[in-house]
């Protein structure tokens, strides 16, 4: 018999549901049949903790007395500077920004110790940052120059806005060329050194509702340490890769855009994270409630890190210049093992994403939920699917002509 | 026997002696150099593993010291701040020692101080800043 999430939701308000992480589903399940534990099991709990760039945080940080206009100005926060072609005192920063001309990153390979994520770490956990502004004034806007401190309780909103966040799968980033390589995927060392992968595996989120069956626009969700919401697919969302059997893609394929209250959240769950000679990211802290509607749901939620398949890519060459191909595939289990093999050399592998932290997310949004101080929402449109016929594009360049 | 790490640094005017030679020779310690380092300024600074009987190996930094040499334990120079650790397992494959290492069932990253060389390695591979060396 099919439930549904206003029926799971009596039971949350009760402190009667039924609550499991995706790693305790698995041998659960194993032991209670599946029928049963679809009867039974009310929500699946899943969880990242990992590096992500298209993160970042508006903020309306209150009229100055007389007024200005920061659009068409320049703005920073502590020299990061912000984008504000919004209306006068909104502003985004962005989690990768960073400080025009930082001394730190001019020598080779530069350490990028400083970013916007950064300052999104500062303001969540209380600090003053400063605010410095230039601008053009206009009759209703005169003031020309702002020079203040601020922290997160000053200003009127701030929200967290990530328009790309929880990939559903990675790559497993190696480099094949003789030199180390800085990437976005750490430090790789040459001739296949080692390996680095980026995933939660069986706790991540959209590879425990691969087909998105259950989460879609308006999901509530843990983000940073408080609550957020779904906002719909992200950018650079793929559903249409190849699957396993299970219907796990074996690539990089669907991701989220996820926004929320960014005075609710923690800098526990969000972590300004630098990548020697690459630059600087935001560690985004999701947890995201899987409802147990039926017993097709629930079977998605069992998937085991050996069920689920990345593609070894090289990052000297193959990735950076976009030619398409893998060096092989391995799963999680193989990766979480430390060791894997490419093209018959044994390498040592390592995580960007914290499976421990996933664990600790899953475990609160668990808490939350058999406590009755999280209840799920229901989505209101579905995210598009493998059978969408998205494409993920390249930018198809066309040069632009020069008039005579 | 008894086995140190420790860091020595030489002021400018001993950097012409050979004083891990003198370790060796006088003293009978074995010297494994982990690490060594001159400074613009021409100070040294080197890291050894030190090993030997305890009286000797007593006697041969009471010579460092009684010639001018500054003798540190090495463990006080590596920093993991913990709180600022997320577990994320960049470091393990980089370090040569396991000083850093990984329990996989609770996949959670340690640092045992006594294996750590300063070697600096994770240093650059920390994306979180979690590693300090006050080398």
């Amino acid at each position: 018999m099919a439930k549904t999430i206003a029926e799971i939701n009596e039971k949350i308000k009760k402190g009667k549901a039924v609550v499991f992480t995706a790693e305790e589903i698995i041998g659960y399940v194993a032991k209670k049949g599946l029928k049963a534990a679809a009867q039974e099991v009310d929500v699946v709990t899943t969880g990242t903790f990992g590096p992500m760039c298209s993160s970042g945080a508006y903020f309306n940080v209150g009229h100055t007395k007389p007024r200005i206009k920061l659009g068409g100005g320049k703005t920073y926060i502590n020299d990061v500077p912000v984008y504000t072609g919004f209306a006068a005192v909104d502003l985004f920063l962005g989690a990768t920004a960073m400080p025009e001309d930082d001394p730190r990153n001019k020598i080779f390979p530069g350490k990028f110790s400083y970013g916007g994520a950064h300052i999104i770490e500062e303001l969540v956990s209380g600090k003053d940052v400063r605010l410095t502004a230039t601008a053009y004034g206009t009759d209703c806007y005169p003031r020309k120059s702002l020079e203040t401190y601020i922290s997160l309780n000053d200003m009127n909103e701030a929200v967290l806005f990530n328009m790309r966040n929880a990939y559903q799968n990675y790559n497993v980033a190696v480099n094949m060329s003789d030199r180390v390589i800085y990437t976005y995927m750490g430090v790789l060392q040459p001739k296949i050194g080692n390996a680095n992968y980026c995933s939660a595996g069986q706790l991540s989120p959209l590879l425990n509702d691969p087909f998105y069956k259950t989460i879609g626009i308006g999901t509530r969700i843990f983000l940073g340490g408080g609550v957020g919401y779904v906002l719909g697919n992200g950018t650079q969302h793929n559903p249409g890769v190849k699957r396993t059997e299970g219907g796990v893609p074996k690539m990089p394929s669907g991701t989220l855009s996820l926004t929320g209250d960014l005075k609710m959240m923690s800098s526990k769950w969000l972590r300004g994270t630098s990548f020697t000679g690459y630059g600087v990211t935001l560690t985004v802290g999701i947890g995201i409630p899987i409802p147990i509607l039926d017993e097709e749901i629930l079977q998605y939620t069992m998937v085991r890190d050996e069920d689920i398949f990345a593609q070894i890519v090289d990052y000297s060459e193959a990735y950076p210049q976009c030619i398409p191909g893998s060096l092989g595939e391995v799963n999680y289990k193989q990766l979480k093992s430390g060791k894997i093999a490419v093209q018959g050399k044994e390498i040592p592998t390592a995580g960007l994403s914290s499976y421990s932290k996933a664990r600790e997310i899953v475990q609160i949004l668990k808490e939350w939920i058999k406590t009755g101080k999280f209840l799920l929402s229901e989505p209101v449109e579905s995210i598009p699917s493998a059978d969408s016929g998205i494409v993920f594009k390249p930018l198809k360049e066309r040069p632009i002509k020069k008039k005579k | 026997m008894q086995k140190k790490r420790v860091v020595i640094i030489f002021p400018p005017h001993l950097i012409d002696q050979p004083v891990a030679y003198r370790l060796i020779k006088e003293f009978d310690l074995m010297i494994n150099i982990l690490r060594a380092r001159i400074t613009p300024r021409e100070q040294g600074r080197l890291v050894l593993e030190i090993t030997g009987k305890k009286a000797a190996l007593d006697a041969g930094i009471n010579y460092l010291k009684e010639v001018g040499v500054e003798v540190q334990p090495l463990a006080q120079d590596v920093k993991r701040h913990e709180e600022r650790c997320t577990h994320c397992t960049a470091c393990i494959s980089i370090c040569p020692t396991k000083a850093l290492d990984i329990d996989r069932t609770r996949m959670e990253v340690s640092f045992k101080q006594d294996k750590c060389i300063a070697c600096e390695l994770c240093i650059p591979v920390c994306p979180y800043q979690a590693i300090e060396i006050l080398f």
